[in-house]
């Protein structure tokens, strides 16, 4: 992971190591901070591709405003993933245009 | 679906909001304050530089500190003031006094407050040119909380856009973070930032090119490099493009105040340049022309978060003692004088031209 690793104002304080998958691979992140960070941090920057020009697209506000970092995460597209705190496990997933969602699962009745 | 009631619902736990917190709940008010990231302090947490102004608004003090300083303040009140974190307000609804909010992507609650407080902020502002959708066209404010919040390297080398404030002191930050940065671009003939910052990165040996600007960003999947040309007074290109290599090119050509909620909740808005947007009519108690709705920081304008602290806190006061807690009449004679003495001089012109579009007397007397 790129991480700054000396600084001389800030201290940086990590939580707990967990691993999840991107698109299959597996990574490791801090439990906690958002996926987006943890992804960057493994160089991963192109996080979906847009619904008519398939565009690549990376995050670009990092507060949850912009829709940019949309990801598929856990099978639920459209996640905001700057904002989305990392969790053990998670199935994160490059997202395909608008994604879509598994109405026979319940997910949405 | 759960639901909520308090004495005032603050949207935004930022500078602004974190202030208003803690007046109206020292005045006696239950508050909630909802956040959409996933800590209180708003973009306080990613300032690591010392802020300048009155020492009123902790001059001296770095931001991140600043944030602190204002969790611990909004902590005595202890129960009076509930927060809720990586919570968006998704709506307002006037009519029936209700704000719809979800937590995480999936939690969806209502809650019913007697008075709002929107301290909702800003939003990064994006400027045209080839390219600029791909990844590594970055925010300033994305690449501060890429390294100064998680310490995740933004990359290799940087092409700064902007040479305001913000442009200066995140590419100061970025060294400091051990990140290159390839240059400083400024479509103005001048600097726009104070001379201090522009004086550090200087000496840094990083160039400041002024009258230029990013013609396109180079890179098939994620930026490469970025051509920069030389623009004439109108911004047109003069002569040929350079190309500079770099992997992250930062935006720092300003922000615009995120007004959703005051929209939905019917208040009076007004497109003012000099504040940088549309923003909602105001009486000195930050009041908007929707009578249970206040406002402060960057979405009643965009200014510096010390302006923000206390305007929050002005709102936040006026809330309470609308609903009938005792408040000190000469607080307010106090907030004024500081946001004043903020304000004063050549550095307030601007700001203090743009609040006067919009600044009324008061909603009774209109």
């Amino acid at each position: 992971m790129e991480l700054i690793n000396s600084h001389p104002v800030l201290d940086f304080s990590h939580g707990k190591k967990v691993s999840f998958s991107f698109d299959g691979r597996d990574m490791e992140g801090f439990e906690g901070e958002p996926i987006a960070m943890a992804l960057h941090a493994h160089g991963v920057k192109v996080y979906r591709h847009t619904p008519e020009m398939r565009r690549p697209r990376g995050f670009f506000c990092a507060i949850g405003k912009c829709s940019s970092c949309f990801m598929v995460v856990d099978g639920v597209p459209n996640v905001r993933t700057c904002v989305t705190p990392l969790k053990k496990d998670m199935k994160v997933e490059t997202q395909n245009g608008r994604g879509s969602i598994d109405l026979s699962a319940g997910g949405v009745a | 679906m759960k639901e909520y009631k308090t004495d005032v619902l603050i949207v935004g736990g930022g500078p602004a909001g974190l202030s208003a917190a803690a007046e109206a709940a020292g005045a006696g008010a239950e508050v909630m304050v909802a956040e959409g990231d996933l800590h209180l302090g708003g973009q306080l947490v990613k300032q690591s530089h010392k802020f300048f102004g009155s020492k009123d608004e902790f001059a001296g003090t770095r931001g991140f500190e600043i944030a602190k300083i204002l969790k611990n303040e909004i902590s005595q009140y202890g129960g009076r003031v509930k927060t809720f974190l990586d919570t968006t307000v998704s709506g307002y609804y006037p009519d029936e006094g209700a704000a719809t909010l979800m937590t995480g992507e999936e939690e969806y609650f209502r809650v019913y407050p007697r008075k709002v407080v929107v301290a909702s902020g800003a939003q990064e502002r994006l400027i045209p040119f080839p390219n600029n959708d791909i990844p590594g066209v970055y925010g300033a404010g994305a690449v501060q909380t890429l390294m100064n919040v998680y310490g995740v390297v933004p990359g290799k080398r940087v092409l700064m856009i902007g040479a305001g404030n913000i442009g200066l002191i995140v590419s100061y930050q970025l060294m400091q973070a051990g990140v290159e940065v390839a240059a400083v671009v400024e479509g103005m003939p001048r600097v726009g930032g104070y001379w201090v910052h522009a004086a550090k990165i200087r000496r840094l040996g990083i160039p400041i090119l002024l009258r230029h600007s990013v013609k396109r960003a180079i890179g098939d999947v994620f930026v490469t490099g970025a051509e920069i040309t030389e623009v004439d007074e109108r911004f047109n290109p003069v002569g040929s493009p350079t190309e500079i290599e770099c992997d992250t090119i930062c935006l720092a050509v300003g922000l615009a105040p995120s007004g959703e909620l005051l929209w939905q909740a019917g208040c009076e808005m007004k497109y003012v340049p000099n504040l940088c947007g549309h923003v909602p009519y105001r009486d000195r108690y930050m009041r908007t022309s929707n009578r249970d709705v206040w406002m402060a920081g960057d979405v009643s304008g965009i200014e510096e978060a010390s302006a923000a602290m206390i305007e929050g806190r002005i709102a936040g006061l006026a809330a309470a003692e609308s609903l009938g807690y005792k408040v000190k009449a000469e607080k307010f004679e106090i907030f004024w004088a500081r946001l004043k003495n903020l304000r004063a001089g050549e550095v307030g012109d601007k700001i203090r031209a743009g609040v006067a579009q919009v600044v009324v007397d008061g909603w009774e007397a209109k």
